[in-house]
């Protein structure tokens, strides 16, 4: 337990001290991300991710969401296992027919607002894969989408900002 | 004094025993050797190839005008080779290997579902890789069968797959997925149990089924270099370098040596990464937040150097046909030498601290235990093979360049537990630093990509590549024009998939992520 705690002193933390460039943009963005998930979701914006057919690459990055570096939790933003618990559903594809049924299922679980962000080129736009016998192509040929998250796979920061952008929006709308 | 050669051995015990087999030239898919071998003799085949103890390595067919043409590639000792017969396309009834080989169970129901071959007396008839996007008796890897396919306007869920039921007082069952409660891809498993321990795992896979073969055909070389790498997102250097050496095979194309150099450093990069973030995503499943978040942290610093190097967290579409997309700058090199040190430190000291919590020990030690003739009978790759006995790596055993002139220390674990699989990725971490160490001692000067030469029609390749998961094999063919006319990669989650559902056997429901993960099989790499 002492070498732990010793870890932990002598490492200290990571999460705010990062000395490259993109860090200022991370604190920025976090910091709006936090002031928006306060607004509109009471400080706590649940997403569920689906994975609808990707490679994997895409679960890597949303995955470093979580890592000391990103922490997005602590603006607020958490990822839930059930989608009845999910304010926001994080969709890469492309759909493959295979799981269309259960996007379908987990989109309809899901309650309001039950915003859908399509992650990825594949999520966006069927990338590498497009529509065949095998795959329905984007998230938006399946379900609603209310924004996509471009990139192969879109880096962390690129995921923050997106998610920030659909909220945002959502308090502009009328 | 040179080795003996199992295949001659092999192939005059085949004609003894009255197989009429043909050994044929076959340079593109060297260092394998090509066995023709007549569709009666299939089923003999396999059980002669398991008694001389070859592993069964990969099965994939091919349509033909009038013949269906089915493969299974065998691996002894570093020895490859890949029989082939062909069955009437009117007729396509064969043997089966999955008796001798219960690895071959599911790549045969793959090749059933996609090319209609039948296999008379595979124990299995249940669809494998089909749900509902195609109906009984299409086949979407003939030649007639439109990619585009004609899919239902929704694909209804999957229904009418018989999963084996358990029976008992007590006995109940739990179905999980296809969409699960992490940031996991996704597929079904079934369990049996009572109270908390399982009695039986059935998977049921294929919900990524992206069609990659099919839409494979017709592409380009560096379209195929694409796809390959979107097999599965996490191994996108290992598939994306498998593929292009089998085409580079079948075109004759002489890659530079620092094009391989800058592959093998990137695919040890690669499996430090998946190596680092798994260790941690393991620990996270026995809830050790501690050694979770640290090894994300490294995993993170590391991911950030191989953009800085590469242009690319995940160094995707960083090999193309010929060679590479980029050149590694010379002021790389020594924060790349700098980071491998000081991670390998680092890593020494968290596990001595992992080593030191006996709460750590429980979970892990004697958890999801591999039999080495479990793993043996599965031909269980990379770290799951090696941690079960299975002493093999490509990159020692059948060197490609550059691992020709590399020494490759390869550990090896006879215990098959989740501790064990952990033990082997630590050594393997290991083992990468100290190839990134001599690569970067060494770098070759020269072009980073050789011109582009089109294949003739016809012409195939055979790529080989230990990924991060173990023995990638690819096989590509040529046809008119210099496009693709069959891509079959073979990820070694293959062989992996399988033995979860041994190892889970008497261990309890909530040990079941831990177990999952240090397996770690690829969902998109084998639905293909």
């Amino acid at each position: 337990m002492l070498r732990i705690l010793g870890k932990i002193q002598r490492l200290g933390i990571v999460t705010e001290i990062v000395p490259a460039s993109s860090e200022a943009a991370l604190v920025d963005i976090g910091e709006q991300l936090k002031a928006r998930v306060g607004e509109q979701f009471a400080g706590s914006l649940a997403i569920r991710q689906v994975d609808a057919g990707s490679c994997n690459g895409c679960e890597l990055e949303i995955h470093a969401l979580n890592n000391p570096y990103y922490s997005i939790e602590r603006y607020g933003v958490h990822f839930v296992a059930s989608p009845r618990h999910a304010d926001l559903l994080l969709v890469t594809g492309p759909v493959s027919r295979h799981m269309e049924e259960a996007l379908r299922r987990t989109y309809e679980a899901t309650p309001e607002p039950r915003l859908v962000i399509a992650v990825g080129e594949c999520g966006a736009n069927g990338g590498e894969f497009g529509v065949s016998y095998a795959a329905c192509g984007a998230v938006a040929n399946v379900i609603p989408v209310d924004a996509v998250i471009r990139g192969c796979p879109p880096t962390p920061l690129a995921l923050m900002r997106g998610i920030l952008e659909v909220i945002a929006k959502r308090s502009s709308d009328p | 004094m040179t080795a003996p050669d199992p295949l001659s051995g092999f192939l005059d015990r085949l004609s003894a025993a009255g197989l009429h087999v043909e050994a044929q030239q076959a340079p593109g898919l060297a260092p394998a050797r090509l066995v023709i071998v007549p569709a009666a003799d299939w089923g003999r085949l396999g059980r002669e190839a398991k008694v001389a103890a070859w592993r069964w390595a990969a099965g994939w067919g091919e349509d033909g005008d009038d013949t269906i043409g089915v493969n299974a590639c065998f691996e002894k000792a570093g020895t490859y080779f890949v029989a082939r017969t062909l069955v009437p396309r009117a007729t396509p009834v064969l043997a089966s290997h999955s008796a001798a080989y219960p690895g071959a169970d599911r790549p045969e129901r793959h090749i059933r579902d996609l090319l209609g071959v039948t296999f008379s007396d595979h124990p299995d008839p249940r669809r494998w890789t089909r749900h509902h996007a195609w109906q009984q008796g299409e086949y979407p890897l003939r030649r007639d069968f439109p990619a585009a396919g004609q899919p239902p306007a929704q694909t209804p869920a999957d229904y009418q797959y018989n999963f084996l039921l358990a029976q008992g007082s007590g006995v109940y069952e739990i179905p999980v997925g296809p969409v699960h409660a992490g940031i996991i891809e996704p597929g079904h498993f079934r369990f049996q149990a009572v109270g908390e321990t399982v009695l039986k795992l059935e998977e049921r896979l294929a919900y990524t089924h992206k069609g990659i073969e099919k839409i494979a055909e017709g592409r380009d070389a560096e379209g195929l270099a694409r796809l390959a790498g979107r097999v599965s997102g996490d191994s996108t250097v290992a598939h994306a370098w498998a593929a292009c050496m089998a085409m580079e095979k079948a075109a004759c194309v002489d890659v530079p040596p620092r094009a391989l150099w800058l592959r093998a450093l990137m695919c040890e990069r690669e499996r430090v990464a998946n190596h680092v973030g798994d260790v941690g995503a393991i620990l996270n499943d026995i809830a050790f937040a501690f050694g979770f978040h640290q090894f994300a942290r490294l995993r993170e610093e590391w991911q950030r150097v191989s953009h800085e190097a590469f242009g690319h967290r995940l160094m995707m579409d960083c090999i193309v046909p010929g060679g590479v997309a980029t050149d590694l700058e010379s002021r790389c090199m020594a924060p790349m030498l700098e980071q491998a040190d000081a991670l390998r430190q680092q890593i020494g000291k968290l596990m001595l601290i992992i080593n030191d919590l006996p709460s750590v020990a429980d979970r892990l030690r004697d958890t999801g235990v591999l039999s080495p003739e479990y793993a043996s009978a599965l031909g269980c790759l990379g770290y799951v093979g090696r941690a079960s006995g299975m002493d093999f790596d490509v990159r020692r055993d059948a060197p490609y360049p550059p691992y020709d002139g590399l020494t490759v220390k390869v550990p090896l674990n006879h215990f098959g537990d989740v501790n064990a699989r952990v033990r082997i990725r630590i050594e393997e971490i290991s083992a990468s630093f100290d190839l990134i160490r001599a690569l970067l001692a060494e770098p070759p000067g020269g072009p980073i990509r050789a011109d582009w030469k089109e294949a003739s029609a016809g012409s195939e390749g055979l790529g080989l590549v230990e990924g991060w998961r173990g023995e990638i094999l690819s096989c590509v063919r040529f046809g008119a024009g210099g496009k693709i006319a069959r891509f079959f990669p073979r990820d070694p989650s293959w062989t992996t998939w399988p033995a979860i559902e041994l190892l889970i056997h008497g261990n309890i429901v909530p040990d079941f992520p831990v177990c999952n993960k240090s397996v770690n099989g690829s969902y998109s790499g084998q639905d293909l």
